[in-house]
């Protein structure tokens, strides 16, 4: 095999563009790897360690550009630098053909909009932190999508946030709801009552599409990130995140949504909490023993959103494991392999953290261990990967912008762990990838073919999380899915609860009966 | 507590960073400025903290 580098000094270009083009260049035929990054220490650090640190890569500065291809022979790697440069042309010239005058610096790019008042930041994270606090002294509200930003730079953000009375949503947040605006990555749905206040992108995402299917919409959705109920954030930005929709007339009813609490915070919430004039409905995933007198505790995401919308309609509500048994029941009799089913294993592979965190946690309550971003844990009645995490996205887009990693995967399933049932979830929405259903169902039908092939069952199933008005076609998305035999459910909860039924058909009952 | 409100205020958004998020607002009709953004000072972080450190917001 052969490698070779090429440097364009001080070419910037956002990581999103170059793992684009990185992604068609992978495409052509005798090209191994192509790998296009920045020559920041840590983009240096990720060539050394996906093996495609060069000699001539290293003299890069985080201005230039390093273009490294890995090929079948020099001329395919030649071919390739020379197409590389091309695309990153087109890319420049599309640039300054649209004319828009860029600022170089946050103060030109405020004289510029006077009435500015948020910054979008998603730049690497070593820098991102230095834009964020340039942004909170000029008393503008932050939105930090960028990882990798150390905890006590944040603390730092925080802090200077509140005490001017700021939002500071992240770092390492994917997505937010101000004022019926979604930011980064973001479900289009109505405005409406419901704010929600979230420690999780994805997660505001099931909450906010879920309340929208229901007929409601969201207020406002402000994301806090995923670190923000540490110990060491202290829950800053939640506090004054339910302080300010506390204030905020639009809202009536206010979700708190989070992977667990540190216990040390939990105190803080409460008061907060209760204090509140407003119905709250918690849903922080993984933590049992929050409960709050006068508060509605929710278990999972899709069951936020239904007491929430409850609670505005002045309904009763009570959790369900599935929204139409009858439904469910139609569904069971229909799978020829069901029988079969029974004591095999899933794997699921998943886009959102959340998501995938919540079909772990559920799938351990109903059938024992569960493995959970260990590859190697066999032994277990499943594995739920998240594929968003920093393990399977070093120097590729996340799995919700370029899904390549997870149909690789799927294309592997029966080669591994002996899992027979995949669990999936597809999340719809601007910044998603365009048509991510058509990727999924075309290796899911390959994989099941294959399967059927080798006489062995096999049950493919999924939730989507999106919106009618999302720019991909919700139920386009949900028929390509459903051409390739893969069974759509409203919520990732049912999804996974219907798993846990497949693998053990004793959970009938259980399940049929309202309780979990 | 001083709570500039944005809740109530049409978004005026500065974005840094990756261009379809600018590209995803103005679809909304909302108003954006996207940043030319570099590495500062040729990529130096330390410097950058330092620039950082000098700078009050004034």
């Amino acid at each position: 095999m052969i490698i070779k580098t090429e440097i364009m000094p001080s070419f910037y270009q956002d990581s999103v563009i170059l793992m684009r083009i990185a992604g068609k260049l992978r495409q052509r035929p005798g090209v191994k790897e192509a790998a296009l990054f920045m020559g920041t220490p840590s983009n240096h650090e990720l060539l050394g360690q996906i093996g495609l640190s060069t000699a001539e890569g290293v003299k890069a500065s985080a201005n230039d550009l390093i273009v490294t291809i890995a090929a079948d022979t020099e001329t395919v790697a030649d071919d390739t630098i020379i197409a590389a440069k091309e695309l990153l042309a087109e890319r420049r010239q599309a640039m300054e053909e649209s004319q828009e005058y860029r600022p170089r610096t946050l103060d030109s790019a405020v004289r510029l909009m006077p009435n500015a008042n948020l910054v979008s930041i998603s730049i690497p994270g070593a820098y991102a932190r230095f834009e964020a606090i340039k942004a909170l002294r000029r008393d503008l509200h932050v939105f930090l999508f960028s990882d990798n930003v150390p905890i006590e730079a944040e603390v730092e953000l925080k802090q200077e946030a509140v005490k001017r009375g700021l939002f500071c949503m992240g770092p390492d947040q994917g997505t937010a709801y101000i004022n019926g605006v979604g930011l980064g990555f973001a479900n289009v749905v109505p405005r409406g009552r419901i704010g929600c206040v979230s420690a999780s992108g994805t997660g505001l995402q099931a909450v906010a599409a879920r309340v929208s299917m229901l007929g409601e919409g969201i207020s406002h959705g402000i994301g806090v990130g995923g670190r923000d109920l540490s110990r060491q954030v202290g829950g800053l930005m939640t506090s004054f995140a339910f302080e300010a929709l506390a204030q905020d007339a639009a809202t009536e009813v206010v979700i708190l949504v989070s992977k667990p609490i540190c216990a040390a915070v939990k105190p803080k919430i409460k008061e907060i909490i209760q204090k509140l004039k407003k119905p709250v409905v918690i849903c922080c995933i993984g933590t049992s023993d929050f409960n709050i007198d006068g508060a509605i505790s929710a278990r999972t995401l899709d069951e936020a959103a239904d007491a929430a919308v409850a609670v505005l309609r002045e309904q009763p509500w009570q959790p369900k494991c599935f929204t139409e048994h009858q439904v469910i029941k139609r569904k069971l009799s229909r799978m020829k392999d069901r029988d079969d089913l029974a004591g095999s294993r899933i794997l699921g592979l998943y886009t959102g953290g959340t998501l995938a965190y919540e079909s772990h946690l559920l799938l351990e309550g109903f059938l024992g261990p569960v493995g959970y971003n260990q590859p190697e844990s066999d032994g277990h009645s499943g594995l739920i990967l998240d594929l968003g995490d920093d393990v399977y996205t070093i120097g590729r887009p996340h799995p919700m912008i370029d899904p390549q990693k997870r149909t690789e995967m799927i294309l592997e399933m029966g080669k591994r762990n002996g899992a027979n049932i995949l669990l999936l979830d597809l999340v719809l929405g601007k910044g998603s990838h365009e048509n991510p259903a058509e990727p999924l169902a075309a290796a899911v039908k390959v994989i099941h073919k294959r399967f059927v092939k080798a006489g062995r069952p096999f049950a493919a199933l999924a939730s989507v999380i999106g919106t009618e008005m999302d720019p991909q076609d919700m139920k386009l998305q949900i028929k390509q899915l459903q051409d390739a035999e893969i069974d759509v459910f409203p919520s990732n909860a049912e999804a996974a609860r219907f798993a846990a039924l497949l693998v053990n058909p004793g959970l009938h009952n259980q399940f049929m009966e309202h309780k979990s | 507590m001083n709570q500039k409100n944005i809740l109530n205020t049409p978004l005026h958004v500065v974005n840094i960073g990756l261009e379809e998020f600018a590209q995803n607002l103005r679809a909304e009709g909302i108003d954006v400025v996207q940043l030319d953004w570099r590495p500062p000072v040729g990529g130096n972080d330390r410097l950058s903290a330092l620039l950082a450190s000098l700078d009050d917001g004034s």
